[in-house]
């Protein structure tokens, strides 16, 4: 792995911003260049996060072109479709199956898009989309926040660092109490991708 | 070493590595993570100033004993700190003073978009601009000394993208300790500003530019990178980057010391150029400065005036003129759907959700899923924090917004014109103390009759929690003597004052009543402190099913956690901040929200 455009995305509050640090501090632990930039709507939470990452022996922009990302990984569906013409052809969409509805949908003022119209959204762009249970899993591992790290194992398939690698970068960023369930989180996240790739292809 | 590390980050290190001994700033997104920063070091003074202007004077007076000091903030901050600002450009400094300006070109998180190195011609002072977290590093330690060296202060110009994205810095340099014992040294012919004096101090500032202009050309940052002769691209700030993506084989004149401007290098390049173009985010500055030395150059009418940079766009006014090539077309034209928009909303357990929610329900904001909209009665002049997001719906409870302090001036304003209806005017506790306070005592002294609702969570939350002078805090950690805001109102000369609590719905409601009814000016105190700072509790509230008929008055608080998923009304459990809220269970008509009933709690998988 020695260049990639890498677009995180989800919703304030989800951890995008602690993964983007994450996969980047791993990129220069794999002595590359590297550049990320978050654009987080105006307050803290809620609101929706996308995340720019982007690393190469020499990284110009901080911005991926649109069109340019090699892979998507996103926390939740509406924001998968809402960034997917950032998308390559043929590139990689990782997205949580998880819906938050936003608040014009609550009041019954605009329509949350069917599973259909998300994946045909994304199937503009390519047909290696992977929908992932991270959510429910993170909450059976008794800590939702612990879907970041989970979405970096699903991610880890696709960008071959050292495990140590991963492992200092999770531990490095986040705080003692929590590092290590999310780095159990992050194996899961690791093995559940494989699962999913090993039975696309005996499919 | 190298590290990675966002615009901010590295500035604020180059800044301690440049031995600075003091630090002042007013929070501001972008800025605020340069003090942040500055105030962990424990062997330099750090503090958050009550606004922009108080800040200028503090780094000032540091200024003008010897210490190296460095004033941090957004750029609407330099328009509050514009006074001092002049000033210290006329007096010059002792100790090097640089002030940064974040700028937010595309408004990420702005009232406005405005082109601060506008500033740096006003007050004839050295901009130096930094595209990524190494220059902002290195830039600072060569700010700190042409500060010195020309007698200036420098403003040292970021951007969002610069300060918020993370690079890697090769940190080469290392604090030493400053070689100079503060001293002042009396000389009232340069630090007092009378006109006699002040006359002798312009003259002296031309000097000063035109040595800048010499110094300019010799600049080692200001430099030419040799390429296709064809193309000569001349940028500066993140413009760079995104132009060296997107024009991979042209000739660069990469600018970090735009004002005054290297002539000679200008020419250079130049004469170099078969064709030559200007990025630059914003206003054309340069553009405008290189075409009035008579040099040929193309830059806005390729690039736009508005908004943020991108390569796309950049792209864009390449094919536009004819410089690259169009991308083959996709395969499939993408077609980007109409997709529900996700505003960042006030927190679930927000302490101004409750105010809000009441404002919107007295002033007909807000109606019934299904029932026709009413006509909105009260006039609510709003201010800058994150209660602005109670402009956006369902409360819609904000009227006017236009710059920090502004709502209780415009309140007064809008009563003295004649208007017919109640005005309230709402704002955050840190505005308050950062410019509502002048106000206040202006609307009392001029006998106004509006309500004043200062919002008083204890923190400014807008931009990331920072203590402010009500919180008994400083910067640095240490405890202080809070401000009480009800004394301030009475000292001002208010009388009638009401101190509630943000989760008691009746008495907010009472409140408001009453206080919009009152024949002089009334202030409201609405006390809870933010939910960030609470920890969640065990007791969600939830919804029972049997008791729900579905109204939807409860979605008119406009909680996240309170959601609507096909026409049934849920709790989700995992957000609510349970019983340090409690406001949907006092709104609901059905008495259908409880706290502990957790029944079935949809998993929304
Ligand atoms: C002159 C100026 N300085 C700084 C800012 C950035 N800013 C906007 S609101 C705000 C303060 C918000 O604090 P507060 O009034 O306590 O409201 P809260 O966000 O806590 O609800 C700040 C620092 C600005 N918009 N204008």
């Amino acid at each position: 792995m020695n260049k990639l455009n890498l677009m995180i995305t989800g919703i304030g509050g989800q951890g995008v911003i602690a993964a983007s640090d994450i996969v980047s501090g791993a990129a220069l632990a794999a002595g590359l260049d590297v550049k990320k930039t978050d654009s987080l709507g105006m307050a803290q939470r809620g609101g929706s996060v996308i995340s720019h990452i982007r690393f190469a022996q020499k990284v110009w922009s901080p911005l991926v072109k649109a069109g340019e990302a090699d892979i998507l990984l996103s926390f939740e569906k509406l924001e998968a479709a809402r960034w997917s013409h950032y998308l390559k052809a043929g590139g990689i969409a990782i997205v949580n199956n998880y819906t938050v509805p936003p608040p014009s949908v609550s009041l019954g003022k605009e329509c949350y898009p069917d599973d259909t119209e998300i994946t045909g959204i994304l199937k503009q762009r390519t047909d290696r989309i992977y929908f992932i249970s991270g959510t429910a899993f993170a909450k059976e591992l008794g800590n939702v926040k612990t879907l970041n790290t989970l979405m970096l194992g699903c991610l880890s398939i696709f960008v071959p660092f050292e495990i140590d690698i991963w492992r200092d970068c999770i531990f490095g960023r986040l705080p003692p109490k929590v590092a290590k369930l999310n780095f159990s989180a992050f194996e899961w996240g690791k093995t559940e991708m494989e699962r999913i790739l090993n039975t696309r292809r005996s499919a | 070493m190298k590290k990675l590390l966002s615009g901010n980050e590295a500035l604020a290190l180059g800044a301690y590595h440049a031995s600075i001994m003091v630090a002042a700033a007013y929070p501001g997104t972008p800025s605020t993570e340069i003090l942040e920063n500055l105030s962990r070091f424990d062997d330099i003074y750090a503090e958050w100033s009550t606004n922009e202007k108080v800040a200028m004077e503090v780094g000032l007076g540091a200024s003008y004993t010897g210490a190296r000091s460095l004033v941090s903030m957004k750029h609407v901050g330099l328009n509050v700190a514009s006074d001092p600002f002049m000033a210290a450009a006329t007096t010059g400094i002792n100790g090097g003073l640089v002030v940064v300006s974040a700028d937010d070109p595309g408004m990420h998180s702005s009232q406005n978009e405005q082109d601060n190195r506008h500033y740096a011609r006003i007050a004839m002072v050295p901009l130096l601009e930094p595209a990524d977290s190494q220059e902002a590093y290195e830039l600072m330690s060569y700010a700190f000394d042409i500060s010195e060296k020309f007698d200036t202060p420098v403003l040292f110009r970021t951007t969002t993208r610069v300060s918020h994205s993370k690079s890697v810095v090769n940190v080469i340099g290392s604090r030493k300790t400053p070689s100079r014992q503060p001293n002042f040294c009396y000389d009232q012919t340069k630090y007092v500003m009378l006109p006699s004096y002040a006359r002798l101090r312009h003259p002296l500032m031309e000097e000063r530019l035109a040595k800048l202009a010499i110094y300019s050309d010799t600049f080692p940052l200001n430099r030419i990178i040799s390429g296709d002769k064809r193309l000569g691209i001349i940028s500066s700030g993140v413009a760079y980057q995104y132009a060296r993506e997107v024009f991979p084989e042209a000739s660069f004149l990469k600018l970090a010391l735009t004002h005054p401007l290297p002539k000679e290098v200008i020419k250079q390049f130049a004469g170099q150029a078969e064709k030559l173009i200007v990025i630059e985010e914003l206003d054309p500055l340069l553009e405008e400065s290189i075409r009035s030395m008579g040099i040929e150059v193309t830059g806005k009418e390729l690039f736009p005036i508005t908004g943020e940079l991108n390569p796309d766009i950049i792209e864009q006014g390449g094919i536009k003129a004819g410089l690259i090539k169009a991308a083959p077309k996709q395969k499939s034209d993408y077609s980007t759907p109409k997709l529900p928009a996700r505003p960042p909303l006030l927190c679930p357990g927000c302490p101004h959700s409750g105010i809000f929610f009441i404002l919107s329900s007295l002033g007909h904001r807000s109606s019934l899923p299904g029932k026709p909209s009413r006509k909105p009665k009260m006039i609510i002049t709003g201010d800058i924090g994150c209660y602005t997001l109670g402009a956006n719906p369902p409360l819609v409870a904000m009227d006017t917004c236009a710059c920090m302090g502004a709502g209780i001036g415009e309140a007064l304003g809008m009563e003295k014109a004649g208007v017919d209806d109640k005005i309230i005017a709402v704002i955050g506790d840190s505005t308050f103390l950062h410019s509502g306070i002048t106000g206040l005592v202006n609307a009392v002294y001029n006998k106004g009759q509006i309500t004043v609702i200062i919002l008083d969570n204890r923190t400014t939350a807008m931009t990331g929690h920072q203590d402010h002078h009500g919180t008994g805090i400083t910067a640095q950690g240490q405890q202080t003597t809070a401000v009480d805001l009800a004394q301030v109102a009475r000292g001002v000369g208010v009388s009638n004052i009401k101190t509630i609590d943000a989760f008691d719905i009746k008495a907010l409601r009472a409140g408001v009543k009453s206080s919009i009814e009152s024949p002089e000016l009334a202030v409201i105190i609405v006390q809870g402190a933010c939910a960030v700072h609470i920890p969640k509790s065990a007791n969600s509230r939830a919804i029972e099913d049997n008791l729900c008929d579905t109204c939807g008055l409860c979605l008119l608080i406009g909680c996240p956690a309170i959601r609507n998923e096909d026409g049934r009304v849920y709790i989700d459990a995992s957000l609510c901040i349970g019983d340090a809220c409690g406001i949907c269970q006092q709104v609901c008509p059905h008495k259908a929200i409880t706290s502990t009933a957790i029944k079935d709690e949809k998993g929304n998988e």
